[in-house]
């Protein structure tokens, strides 16, 4: 197989999400030669975001887009290893959790796999996360955006919980607030000051790369 | 069993061997972005027209959730409340996860209403029982809490058992007033999800024996084609003891499908209900009949 066809192939695995096939050809693509670069960028990333802008038109349903996630969050086991060692820079770190008081997480879980799919590192704090766990997270992480899920309009004033607990730990200023969920509103993250919000998962990778590139130009200048 | 709820007019009557009873879901802004912008400006003229739907659509008693972002809750849930005694007869359920919104929706509400709802929650069960009780109100109860929405029917159990031995031991709520919900999770997410709702119903009838009901709409979430989905398992459902829905009224599918389930279970005599049914269809849509 060429690589251009190794390439082609890994893609169409990747968007019907078949895991086994997924792995075995990025496994053989390494072999081959290949990076993982390469493979990451050329392949598994725009196939995510195919299987993410197929779902925003309804051409794709929760199952799929959740067995698309499973088969790259595979290959990215055996990438992710490798690209720490030749040093790629990461599009960035997302800590990502849903507030305290709400157990919901298939949105959640949607942003995640778009988010890696995207290329950034996301580490997934789960549900129910207490304002202290995502502070703790944040000191041990370093992440680039912090993001607070919600599905509920009970647990959404958590996000200024979160928000405020930042400020006393002295981390707003280091880190990106995202804020997202069912119930929420631009208007509504704009009021508990959070950085961003996106209404779907795809918004939310698009507004995270903008908000890092425009903090990382600010901070050049 | 039977959970009995009132409205200053009517009265309807859940039960393992009375017909299903349909709660219709649709006053609530969650996804309806229009109806929450509406509701912040304190505008609930488009609830007029959610009642009228669900009430052609067989609606036997209607939920009122207020809960949008950035809106006044509390002051919503009473305006709503009053509102819609005056545009139909059904029984109310009162949704909020604000004690306060669920406190004004009691308050301007003439009958028994339901109430939805709380959970195993220490603190949730603390607020929301003291409230039921003194309303003289049914609730519903969910069986997850602080730490968990159990995965297995078991647990779910045993956290059921918790909240109606609270709400009946210590807050002197009547057993028939709890109505269990066994949590009716997206089977998009997991297809092993809707068995173990279907499995929690079974152990809930066979053990604690209470009126049950469940947002029907979850179990579609994410999925093309809903309706057919949801007109697929509310009929097993009802097979493992499902006695009530919250779910789409205006849904005819839907609809049909738990009247079909009445007519199969033995709980609608001679299919009168059902045959009247495809009589007001028949005579609502002229054409030729079968």
């Amino acid at each position: 197989m060429s690589p251009e066809d190794l390439l082609r192939e890994l893609y169409d695995r990747t968007l019907v999400g078949n895991a086994p096939e997924v792995l075995r050809l990025t496994n053989e693509g390494l072999t081959m030669g290949m990076s993982p670069e390469t493979l990451l960028f050329d392949s598994l990333i725009p196939s995510l975001e195919e299987v993410g802008a197929r779902f925003e038109r309804g051409d794709f349903f929760v199952p799929e887009m959740l067995i698309a996630g499973k088969a790259m969050a595979g290959a990215l086991d055996v990438l992710r290893p490798l690209l720490a060692e030749t040093g790629a820079e990461t599009v960035g770190t997302f800590v990502m959790g849903t507030v305290k008081g709400d157990v919901h997480d298939i949105g959640k879980n949607l942003v995640n796999i778009m988010l890696e799919g995207a290329g950034f590192q996301v580490i997934d704090l789960g549900v129910q996360v207490a304002p202290e766990r995502f502070i703790e997270a944040i000191q041990e992480h370093q992440p680039d955006i912090v993001g607070f899920s919600a599905f509920l309009t009970t647990t959404m004033p958590m996000f200024k919980a979160n928000i405020n607990a930042l400020e006393k730990a002295g981390l707003r200023d280091q880190v990106l607030v995202m804020v997202g969920g069912a119930p929420v509103t631009q208007e509504y993250a704009d009021a508990v000051g959070a950085d961003g919000y996106a209404a779907d998962a795809s918004a939310a990778v698009a507004k995270a790369k903008a908000l890092i590139a425009a903090r990382r130009a600010s901070a050049t200048v | 069993m039977e959970t009995v709820l009132r409205s200053a007019k009517a009265t309807v009557t859940i039960g393992h061997d009375q017909p299903f009873c349909v709660i219709g879901e649709r006053i609530n802004p969650t996804g309806r972005k229009a109806f929450q912008a509406e509701l912040q400006r304190g505008d609930l003229s488009r609830v007029a027209r959610d009642v009228e739907e669900q009430v052609a659509g067989g609606a036997m008693v209607l939920d009122v959730n207020m809960g949008a972002p950035l809106a006044d809750e509390v002051g919503l849930m009473a305006a709503a409340v009053k509102m819609i005694q005056g545009l139909c007869d059904l029984p109310l359920c009162i949704d909020s996860s604000v004690v306060e919104a669920l406190e004004a929706g009691l308050a301007a509400y003439d009958g028994k209403a339901l109430v939805n709802s709380v959970t195993a929650e220490d603190e949730r069960l603390e607020a929301v029982l003291p409230l039921v009780k003194r309303h003289g109100a049914a609730v519903i109860a969910l069986p997850n809490d602080e730490e968990e929405i159990p995965a297995e029917p078991r647990r779910r159990l045993d956290l059921a058992k918790k909240i109606v031995d609270v709400a009946t031991g210590r807050f002197g709520i009547p057993l028939e007033d709890i109505v269990l919900d066994p949590l009716a999770m997206p089977v998009g997410a997991d297809t092993s999800l809707v068995q173990r709702s279907l499995e929690t119903l079974w152990l809930i009838r066979e053990e604690i024996g209470t009126n049950t009901t469940l947002g029907a709409s979850n179990v579609s979430f994410g999925m093309p084609d809903r309706a057919a989905i949801g007109a697929a398992f509310l009929p097993m459902a009802a097979v493992m003891g499902l006695t009530s829905a919250i779910m789409d009224a205006r849904s005819p599918v839907l609809v049909q499908s738990v009247k079909a389930a009445d007519l199969l279970l033995d709980h609608d005599p001679w299919g009168a209900a059902w045959i009247a049914g495809h009589r007001r269809r028949a005579a609502a849509a002229p054409g030729p009949s079968t």
